[in-house]
Protein backbone atom coordinates (compact mmCIF):
# COMPACT_ATOMS: atom_id res chain seq x y z
CA UNK A 1 0.00 0.00 0.00
CA UNK A 2 1.62 3.50 -0.97
CA UNK A 3 0.41 6.77 0.64
CA UNK A 4 1.09 10.41 0.02
CA UNK A 5 2.60 11.80 3.41
CA UNK A 6 3.07 15.64 3.79
CA UNK A 7 4.42 17.42 6.53
CA UNK A 8 6.54 20.16 7.49
CA UNK A 9 10.54 19.88 7.78
CA UNK A 10 12.57 22.11 8.80
CA UNK A 11 10.14 25.19 7.94
CA UNK A 12 9.88 23.82 4.24
CA UNK A 13 6.65 21.67 2.93
CA UNK A 14 7.58 18.47 1.57
CA UNK A 15 6.10 15.56 0.46
CA UNK A 16 6.47 11.69 -0.55
CA UNK A 17 4.73 8.90 -2.30
CA UNK A 18 5.64 6.18 0.58
CA UNK A 19 4.37 2.43 1.49
CA UNK A 20 2.74 2.49 4.66
CA UNK A 21 5.27 0.73 6.57
CA UNK A 22 7.86 3.14 5.82
CA UNK A 23 9.94 4.93 9.08
CA UNK A 24 9.76 8.21 9.69
CA UNK A 25 13.39 7.70 9.51
CA UNK A 26 13.36 6.25 6.18
CA UNK A 27 11.00 9.06 5.29
CA UNK A 28 13.68 11.33 6.04
CA UNK A 29 16.91 9.64 5.07
CA UNK A 30 15.79 8.08 1.47
CA UNK A 31 12.72 10.28 0.57
CA UNK A 32 13.95 13.74 1.43
CA UNK A 33 17.89 13.18 1.78
CA UNK A 34 18.21 14.35 5.11
CA UNK A 35 20.77 11.84 6.38
CA UNK A 36 22.07 14.10 9.08
CA UNK A 37 19.27 11.78 11.44
CA UNK A 38 21.35 8.20 11.80
CA UNK A 39 19.86 4.90 11.95
CA UNK A 40 22.41 2.97 14.44
CA UNK A 41 20.40 0.34 16.32
CA UNK A 42 17.11 0.43 14.61
CA UNK A 43 15.74 -1.61 17.70
CA UNK A 44 14.46 1.51 19.68
CA UNK A 45 17.51 1.52 22.00
CA UNK A 46 20.17 4.13 20.83
CA UNK A 47 18.77 7.10 19.87
CA UNK A 48 20.76 8.18 17.18
CA UNK A 49 17.46 8.75 15.10
CA UNK A 50 16.02 11.56 17.63
CA UNK A 51 14.28 14.33 15.74
CA UNK A 52 11.54 16.66 16.67
CA UNK A 53 7.89 15.88 15.96
CA UNK A 54 5.38 19.02 17.06
CA UNK A 55 7.64 20.22 19.84
CA UNK A 56 8.74 16.36 21.15
CA UNK A 57 12.03 14.80 20.63
CA UNK A 58 11.02 10.72 19.35
CA UNK A 59 12.98 7.87 17.86
CA UNK A 60 12.16 8.11 14.20
CA UNK A 61 13.18 4.89 13.71
CA UNK A 62 10.12 3.64 15.83
CA UNK A 63 7.26 5.62 14.24
CA UNK A 64 5.78 5.41 10.60
CA UNK A 65 6.08 8.01 8.40
CA UNK A 66 2.11 7.94 7.60
CA UNK A 67 1.80 8.61 11.77
CA UNK A 68 3.35 12.14 11.07
CA UNK A 69 1.45 13.04 8.23
CA UNK A 70 0.57 16.97 8.64
CA UNK A 71 3.34 17.26 11.55
CA UNK A 72 5.75 20.33 12.08
CA UNK A 73 9.24 18.50 12.02
CA UNK A 74 12.91 19.65 13.31
CA UNK A 75 15.52 17.53 12.15
CA UNK A 76 19.30 17.79 13.18
CA UNK A 77 19.78 20.05 9.20
CA UNK A 78 17.33 22.30 11.14
CA UNK A 79 18.73 23.92 14.00
CA UNK A 80 21.59 25.92 12.48
CA UNK A 81 20.77 29.35 11.38
CA UNK A 82 22.80 29.49 7.96
CA UNK A 83 26.31 29.19 9.00
CA UNK A 84 25.95 29.88 12.31
CA UNK A 85 25.52 26.94 14.65
CA UNK A 86 22.97 26.49 16.88
CA UNK A 87 24.51 26.79 20.32
CA UNK A 88 23.88 23.53 21.54
CA UNK A 89 25.95 22.13 18.43
CA UNK A 90 28.41 24.78 18.88
CA UNK A 91 28.91 23.31 22.65
CA UNK A 92 29.49 20.14 21.37
CA UNK A 93 32.20 21.77 19.21
CA UNK A 94 33.94 23.45 21.88
CA UNK A 95 33.70 20.98 24.62
CA UNK A 96 34.90 17.45 22.33
CA UNK A 97 31.51 16.26 22.86
CA UNK A 98 32.12 13.73 20.09
CA UNK A 99 34.34 11.55 18.53
CA UNK A 100 32.99 9.53 15.27
CA UNK A 101 29.80 11.42 15.48
CA UNK A 102 27.87 8.70 14.25
CA UNK A 103 25.43 9.71 17.74
CA UNK A 104 25.92 13.02 18.29
CA UNK A 105 22.44 13.98 15.67
CA UNK A 106 20.28 11.91 18.13
CA UNK A 107 22.30 13.66 20.78
CA UNK A 108 22.14 16.77 20.08
CA UNK A 109 17.95 16.62 19.06
CA UNK A 110 18.02 14.74 22.65
CA UNK A 111 20.12 17.85 24.05
CA UNK A 112 17.79 20.70 22.97
CA UNK A 113 14.96 18.97 23.69
CA UNK A 114 15.53 18.18 27.13
CA UNK A 115 16.89 21.66 27.67
CA UNK A 116 13.13 23.24 27.15
CA UNK A 117 12.04 21.39 29.51
CA UNK A 118 14.88 21.38 31.97
CA UNK A 119 16.55 24.74 30.98
CA UNK A 120 19.65 24.70 33.66
CA UNK A 121 20.20 20.55 33.93
CA UNK A 122 22.32 19.79 36.14
CA UNK A 123 24.97 16.94 35.08
CA UNK A 124 23.34 13.90 36.79
CA UNK A 125 19.95 15.41 35.28
CA UNK A 126 21.59 15.29 31.79
CA UNK A 127 22.52 11.69 32.59
CA UNK A 128 18.98 10.42 33.68
CA UNK A 129 17.69 12.03 30.50
CA UNK A 130 20.03 10.71 28.25
CA UNK A 131 19.30 7.46 28.99
CA UNK A 132 17.72 6.80 24.82
CA UNK A 133 20.93 7.77 23.65
CA UNK A 134 23.97 5.79 23.35
CA UNK A 135 27.58 6.50 22.57
CA UNK A 136 30.13 4.01 21.76
CA UNK A 137 32.68 6.54 21.24
CA UNK A 138 33.24 9.30 24.08
CA UNK A 139 32.05 7.57 27.35
CA UNK A 140 29.73 10.24 27.75
CA UNK A 141 31.33 13.02 30.28
CA UNK A 142 32.39 15.05 26.87
CA UNK A 143 28.75 15.35 25.65
CA UNK A 144 27.28 15.71 29.71
CA UNK A 145 29.63 18.79 29.25
CA UNK A 146 28.43 20.21 26.61
CA UNK A 147 24.56 19.67 27.01
CA UNK A 148 25.13 21.73 30.15
CA UNK A 149 27.18 24.21 28.70
CA UNK A 150 24.81 24.34 25.42
CA UNK A 151 21.98 24.95 28.02
CA UNK A 152 24.20 27.96 29.61
CA UNK A 153 24.03 29.71 25.87
CA UNK A 154 20.40 29.09 24.72
CA UNK A 155 19.69 30.55 28.10
CA UNK A 156 21.51 33.91 27.34
CA UNK B 1 8.73 -5.46 8.27
CA UNK B 2 6.27 -6.74 6.08
CA UNK B 3 3.62 -4.09 4.62
CA UNK B 4 0.11 -3.84 5.57
CA UNK B 5 -2.87 -1.60 5.01
CA UNK B 6 -2.76 1.37 7.45
CA UNK B 7 -5.91 3.13 8.06
CA UNK B 8 -6.12 6.22 10.28
CA UNK B 9 -9.54 5.86 12.74
CA UNK B 10 -11.60 9.38 13.35
CA UNK B 11 -13.31 7.59 16.18
CA UNK B 12 -13.67 4.72 18.19
CA UNK B 13 -16.90 3.55 16.05
CA UNK B 14 -14.46 3.91 13.32
CA UNK B 15 -11.37 1.75 14.85
CA UNK B 16 -13.90 -1.02 16.17
CA UNK B 17 -15.71 -1.25 12.62
CA UNK B 18 -12.14 -1.73 10.34
CA UNK B 19 -10.73 -3.79 13.16
CA UNK B 20 -13.82 -5.80 12.57
CA UNK B 21 -13.76 -6.10 8.65
CA UNK B 22 -9.85 -6.88 8.85
CA UNK B 23 -8.30 -9.88 8.44
CA UNK B 24 -5.57 -9.97 10.72
CA UNK B 25 -5.30 -6.46 12.17
CA UNK B 26 -3.47 -4.32 15.35
CA UNK B 27 -4.05 -1.06 17.01
CA UNK B 28 -1.62 1.04 16.46
CA UNK B 29 -0.91 3.76 19.68
CA UNK B 30 2.19 4.94 20.48
CA UNK B 31 3.71 1.76 18.29
CA UNK B 32 6.51 1.33 20.96
CA UNK B 33 6.03 -2.43 21.26
CA UNK B 34 4.00 -2.77 17.70
CA UNK B 35 6.26 -1.66 15.98
CA UNK B 36 9.62 -2.91 16.99
CA UNK B 37 7.63 -6.22 17.45
CA UNK B 38 6.72 -5.21 12.95
CA UNK B 39 10.01 -4.75 12.52
CA UNK B 40 11.55 -7.89 13.87
CA UNK B 41 8.95 -9.67 11.80
CA UNK B 42 7.41 -10.93 14.74
CA UNK B 43 4.16 -10.11 14.16
CA UNK B 44 2.92 -9.31 10.46
CA UNK B 45 -0.96 -8.05 10.74
CA UNK B 46 -2.77 -7.86 7.59
CA UNK B 47 -3.87 -4.12 8.72
CA UNK B 48 -2.82 -1.47 11.56
CA UNK B 49 -4.99 0.91 12.94
CA UNK B 50 -3.83 3.69 14.00
CA UNK B 51 -5.83 5.46 17.03
CA UNK B 52 -3.57 8.65 16.95
CA UNK B 53 -6.01 10.64 15.75
CA UNK B 54 -9.70 10.13 17.40
CA UNK B 55 -10.57 12.58 19.65
CA UNK B 56 -11.28 12.60 23.22
CA UNK B 57 -8.87 9.67 23.99
CA UNK B 58 -6.21 11.88 25.73
CA UNK B 59 -6.25 13.81 28.94
CA UNK B 60 -5.70 13.45 32.58
CA UNK B 61 -8.55 15.21 35.10
CA UNK B 62 -9.60 14.50 38.65
CA UNK B 63 -12.69 13.30 38.83
CA UNK B 64 -13.58 13.66 43.12
CA UNK B 65 -11.66 10.80 44.59
CA UNK B 66 -10.41 9.66 41.70
CA UNK B 67 -7.98 10.69 38.96
CA UNK B 68 -9.03 9.64 35.09
CA UNK B 69 -5.97 8.79 32.69
CA UNK B 70 -7.47 8.56 29.39
CA UNK B 71 -6.02 5.59 26.98
CA UNK B 72 -3.88 7.74 24.56
CA UNK B 73 -2.28 9.73 27.05
CA UNK B 74 1.73 9.48 26.98
CA UNK B 75 4.12 8.24 29.78
CA UNK B 76 5.50 12.13 29.65
CA UNK B 77 2.09 14.00 29.45
CA UNK B 78 1.23 11.82 32.90
CA UNK B 79 4.86 12.51 34.15
CA UNK B 80 3.97 15.96 33.06
CA UNK B 81 0.50 16.49 34.48
CA UNK B 82 -0.05 18.69 37.82
CA UNK B 83 -3.48 16.69 38.62
CA UNK B 84 -1.34 13.71 38.92
CA UNK B 85 1.46 15.03 41.04
CA UNK B 86 -0.83 16.67 43.44
CA UNK B 87 -2.94 13.78 43.94
CA UNK B 88 -0.64 10.53 43.13
CA UNK B 89 2.90 11.74 42.88
CA UNK B 90 4.04 8.10 43.31
CA UNK B 91 2.08 7.41 39.63
CA UNK B 92 4.08 10.61 38.01
CA UNK B 93 7.34 9.06 39.25
CA UNK B 94 6.25 5.40 38.01
CA UNK B 95 5.65 6.74 34.31
CA UNK B 96 8.46 9.03 34.16
CA UNK B 97 10.75 5.72 34.87
CA UNK B 98 9.59 4.08 31.87
CA UNK B 99 12.02 3.77 29.54
CA UNK B 100 13.56 7.14 27.96
CA UNK B 101 12.47 10.43 27.00
CA UNK B 102 11.69 9.32 23.74
CA UNK B 103 9.90 6.41 24.42
CA UNK B 104 7.65 8.31 27.23
CA UNK B 105 6.47 10.85 24.52
CA UNK B 106 4.77 7.79 22.55
CA UNK B 107 4.22 5.04 24.92
CA UNK B 108 0.79 5.60 25.92
CA UNK B 109 -1.12 4.16 29.04
CA UNK B 110 -3.36 1.78 27.31
CA UNK B 111 -0.96 0.27 25.02
CA UNK B 112 0.75 0.02 28.29
CA UNK B 113 -1.82 -2.27 30.12
CA UNK B 114 -3.09 -3.95 26.99
CA UNK B 115 0.32 -5.40 26.19
CA UNK B 116 0.95 -6.66 29.68
CA UNK B 117 4.82 -7.49 29.18
CA UNK B 118 5.62 -8.64 32.70
CA UNK B 119 7.96 -5.95 33.05
CA UNK B 120 5.83 -3.21 32.31
CA UNK B 121 5.46 -0.86 35.06
CA UNK B 122 1.79 0.35 34.73
CA UNK B 123 0.21 -2.78 35.68
CA UNK B 124 2.06 -2.46 39.27
CA UNK B 125 -0.14 0.90 39.04
CA UNK B 126 -2.97 -0.19 38.05
CA UNK B 127 -3.11 -3.33 40.66
CA UNK B 128 -1.46 -1.31 43.82
CA UNK B 129 -3.20 1.29 43.26
CA UNK B 130 -6.37 -0.80 43.02
CA UNK B 131 -7.54 1.13 39.63
CA UNK B 132 -10.02 0.33 37.51
CA UNK B 133 -9.96 -0.16 33.55
CA UNK B 134 -12.68 1.18 31.41
CA UNK B 135 -12.83 -0.48 27.99
CA UNK B 136 -15.28 -0.16 25.35
CA UNK B 137 -17.33 -2.53 26.47
CA UNK B 138 -17.08 -2.60 30.76
CA UNK B 139 -15.24 -1.34 33.58
CA UNK B 140 -12.59 -4.04 35.34
CA UNK B 141 -10.93 -3.94 38.45
CA UNK B 142 -6.90 -4.19 37.85
CA UNK B 143 -7.38 -7.14 39.72
CA UNK B 144 -9.16 -8.88 37.31
CA UNK B 145 -8.10 -7.34 34.45
CA UNK B 146 -4.49 -8.94 34.05
CA UNK B 147 -4.87 -12.62 33.51
CA UNK B 148 -1.06 -13.74 32.34
CA UNK B 149 1.84 -12.96 30.10
CA UNK B 150 1.18 -10.67 28.06
CA UNK B 151 -2.78 -11.42 28.65
CA UNK B 152 -5.44 -9.72 29.81
CA UNK B 153 -9.69 -9.68 29.87
CA UNK B 154 -9.77 -7.96 26.77
CA UNK B 155 -11.09 -9.03 23.94
CA UNK B 156 -10.53 -9.04 19.92
CA UNK B 157 -11.25 -5.71 19.16
CA UNK B 158 -12.05 -4.47 22.24
CA UNK B 159 -10.57 -1.08 23.17
CA UNK B 160 -9.24 0.60 26.61
CA UNK B 161 -10.37 4.16 26.94
CA UNK B 162 -9.45 5.14 30.13
CA UNK B 163 -7.82 4.36 33.49
CA UNK B 164 -9.29 5.47 36.63
CA UNK B 165 -6.91 5.26 39.89
CA UNK B 166 -8.32 6.05 43.41
CA UNK B 167 -6.59 8.28 45.24
CA UNK B 168 -4.42 6.94 47.99
CA UNK B 169 -3.36 8.13 51.33
CA UNK B 170 0.38 7.41 50.42
CA UNK B 171 1.85 5.35 47.63
CA UNK B 172 5.13 4.97 46.50
CA UNK B 173 6.88 2.99 43.36
CA UNK B 174 10.01 1.35 43.74
CA UNK B 175 11.58 -0.14 41.15
CA UNK B 176 14.70 -1.96 40.15
CA UNK B 177 15.19 -0.88 36.53
CA UNK B 178 17.16 -3.10 34.37
CA UNK B 179 20.42 -1.11 34.01
CA UNK B 180 20.01 -1.44 30.23
CA UNK B 181 16.75 -1.02 29.01
CA UNK B 182 15.38 0.15 32.25
CA UNK B 183 12.41 -2.03 32.44
CA UNK B 184 11.35 -3.17 36.02
CA UNK B 185 14.05 -6.17 37.11
CA UNK B 186 11.51 -5.69 39.68
CA UNK B 187 8.81 -3.01 40.79
CA UNK B 188 6.60 -2.64 43.75
CA UNK B 189 3.84 -0.42 44.31
CA UNK B 190 3.03 0.06 47.70
CA UNK B 191 -0.57 2.44 48.57
CA UNK B 192 -2.47 2.77 51.87
CA UNK B 193 -5.92 4.10 51.88
CA UNK B 194 -7.93 3.94 55.20
CA UNK B 195 -7.19 1.11 56.94
CA UNK B 196 -6.54 -0.80 53.52
CA UNK B 197 -2.77 -1.81 52.31
CA UNK B 198 -2.08 -2.52 48.88
CA UNK B 199 1.61 -4.46 47.20
CA UNK B 200 1.62 -4.97 44.02
CA UNK B 201 4.54 -6.68 42.36
CA UNK B 202 5.43 -6.33 38.71
CA UNK B 203 8.91 -7.59 37.04
CA UNK B 204 9.67 -10.34 39.36
CA UNK B 205 6.69 -13.09 37.98
CA UNK B 206 4.94 -13.68 34.81
CA UNK B 207 2.20 -11.12 35.54
CA UNK B 208 1.75 -7.94 38.13
CA UNK B 209 0.86 -10.31 41.49
CA UNK B 210 -0.05 -8.70 44.83
CA UNK B 211 1.08 -9.93 47.97
CA UNK B 212 -1.35 -10.73 50.90
CA UNK B 213 0.97 -11.23 53.71
CA UNK B 214 2.24 -8.18 53.19
CA UNK B 215 -0.86 -6.32 52.80
CA UNK B 216 -1.71 -7.86 56.30
CA UNK B 217 1.11 -6.96 58.23
CA UNK B 218 1.31 -3.53 56.98
CA UNK B 219 -2.79 -2.75 57.36
CA UNK B 220 -2.01 -3.65 61.24
CA UNK B 221 1.12 -1.33 61.55
CA UNK B 222 2.47 0.42 58.00
CA UNK B 223 6.29 0.06 58.24
CA UNK B 224 8.97 -1.40 56.84
CA UNK B 225 10.11 -3.66 59.60
CA UNK B 226 6.80 -5.20 59.46
CA UNK B 227 7.90 -7.20 56.60
CA UNK B 228 11.31 -7.50 56.46
CA UNK B 229 11.06 -11.33 57.30
CA UNK B 230 8.02 -11.85 55.22
CA UNK B 231 9.99 -14.41 52.88
CA UNK B 232 9.07 -14.62 48.87
CA UNK B 233 9.11 -17.94 47.23
CA UNK B 234 10.89 -17.84 44.36
CA UNK B 235 8.93 -20.59 42.53
CA UNK B 236 7.42 -19.18 39.77
CA UNK B 237 9.34 -16.28 39.52
CA UNK B 238 11.04 -15.34 36.45
CA UNK B 239 14.28 -16.44 35.50
CA UNK B 240 16.51 -15.15 32.84
CA UNK B 241 19.84 -13.72 31.62
CA UNK B 242 18.68 -10.32 33.69
CA UNK B 243 18.45 -12.11 37.36
CA UNK B 244 17.65 -15.69 38.59
CA UNK B 245 14.18 -16.15 40.84
CA UNK B 246 15.63 -16.31 43.69
CA UNK B 247 17.64 -12.61 43.54
CA UNK B 248 14.12 -11.49 41.74
CA UNK B 249 12.37 -12.67 45.22
CA UNK B 250 14.75 -11.16 46.94
CA UNK B 251 14.61 -7.90 45.31
CA UNK B 252 11.01 -8.19 46.06
CA UNK B 253 11.13 -7.61 49.76
CA UNK B 254 13.92 -5.01 49.67
CA UNK B 255 11.45 -3.10 46.64
CA UNK B 256 8.43 -3.26 49.56
CA UNK B 257 10.65 -1.89 52.36
CA UNK B 258 11.81 0.50 50.59
CA UNK B 259 8.60 1.80 49.25
CA UNK B 260 7.31 1.91 52.77
CA UNK B 261 9.55 3.18 53.87
CA UNK B 262 9.59 6.22 51.20
CA UNK B 263 5.73 6.47 51.88
CA UNK B 264 6.94 8.33 54.84
C1 LIG C 1 13.42 1.32 24.43
C2 LIG C 1 12.14 1.04 25.16
C3 LIG C 1 12.14 1.01 26.55
C4 LIG C 1 10.97 0.76 27.26
N1 LIG C 1 11.02 0.73 28.63
C5 LIG C 1 9.91 0.48 29.33
C6 LIG C 1 9.91 0.48 30.77
O1 LIG C 1 10.93 0.74 31.43
N2 LIG C 1 8.74 0.21 31.40
C7 LIG C 1 7.58 -0.03 30.73
O2 LIG C 1 6.56 -0.26 31.37
N3 LIG C 1 7.53 -0.03 29.40
C8 LIG C 1 8.66 0.23 28.67
N4 LIG C 1 8.59 0.26 27.29
C9 LIG C 1 7.31 -0.01 26.62
C10 LIG C 1 6.51 1.28 26.49
O3 LIG C 1 6.03 1.65 27.77
C11 LIG C 1 5.33 1.16 25.55
O4 LIG C 1 4.74 2.40 25.56
C12 LIG C 1 4.24 0.18 25.85
O5 LIG C 1 4.69 -1.14 26.01
C13 LIG C 1 3.22 0.10 24.72
O6 LIG C 1 2.50 1.27 24.60
P1 LIG C 1 2.23 1.92 23.20
O7 LIG C 1 1.30 3.02 23.41
O8 LIG C 1 3.51 2.22 22.54
O9 LIG C 1 1.41 0.75 22.45
P2 LIG C 1 1.54 0.06 21.04
O10 LIG C 1 2.90 -0.48 20.85
O11 LIG C 1 0.98 0.95 20.01
O12 LIG C 1 0.51 -1.11 21.29
C14 LIG C 1 0.78 -2.19 22.20
C15 LIG C 1 -0.38 -3.20 22.17
O13 LIG C 1 -1.53 -2.66 22.80
C16 LIG C 1 -2.64 -2.60 21.90
N5 LIG C 1 -3.33 -1.34 22.23
C17 LIG C 1 -2.80 -0.10 22.22
N6 LIG C 1 -3.68 0.80 22.68
C18 LIG C 1 -4.82 0.11 22.98
C19 LIG C 1 -6.09 0.48 23.51
N7 LIG C 1 -6.37 1.75 23.83
N8 LIG C 1 -7.01 -0.49 23.70
C20 LIG C 1 -6.71 -1.79 23.41
N9 LIG C 1 -5.55 -2.20 22.91
C21 LIG C 1 -4.59 -1.26 22.70
C22 LIG C 1 -2.02 -2.65 20.53
O14 LIG C 1 -2.89 -3.16 19.57
C23 LIG C 1 -0.85 -3.56 20.77
O15 LIG C 1 -1.24 -4.89 20.75
C24 LIG C 1 9.75 0.51 26.56
C25 LIG C 1 9.73 0.54 25.16
C26 LIG C 1 10.91 0.81 24.46
C27 LIG C 1 10.85 0.84 22.97
S1 LIG D 1 18.11 3.82 15.35
FE1 LIG D 1 16.36 4.55 16.39
S2 LIG D 1 16.83 4.17 18.44
FE2 LIG D 1 18.58 3.33 17.41
S1 LIG E 1 30.84 9.85 19.03
FE1 LIG E 1 30.97 7.88 18.15
S2 LIG E 1 29.10 6.98 18.82
FE2 LIG E 1 29.15 8.82 19.91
Amino acid sequence: MTINVGATVNGKEVSAEVEARTLLVQYLRDHLGLTGTHVGCDTSQCGACVVHVDGQAIKSCTILAVQCEGANMVTIEGLADGDTLHPMQEAFRDNHGLQCGFCTPGMVMAAVDLVTRYPRPSEELVREQLEGNLCRCTGYHNIVKSVVAGAEAMAS
Amino acid sequence: MYDFIYHRATSIGDAQSIFKNSEDPVYLAGGMTVLPTMKQRLANPSDVIDLGKIDGLTGVERDGDEIVVRAMTTHAAVAASSEVAAAIPALAALADSVGDPHVRNRGTIGGSIANNDPAADYPAALVGLGGTVVTTSKEVAADDFFTGMFETVLEPGELITAVRFPVPEAAHYMKFPNPASRYALVGVMVARTGGVVRVAVTGAGPCVFRIGEMEAALAANFRPEVIENIVVAADGLNSDIHAGSDYRAHLVGVMASRAVAACG
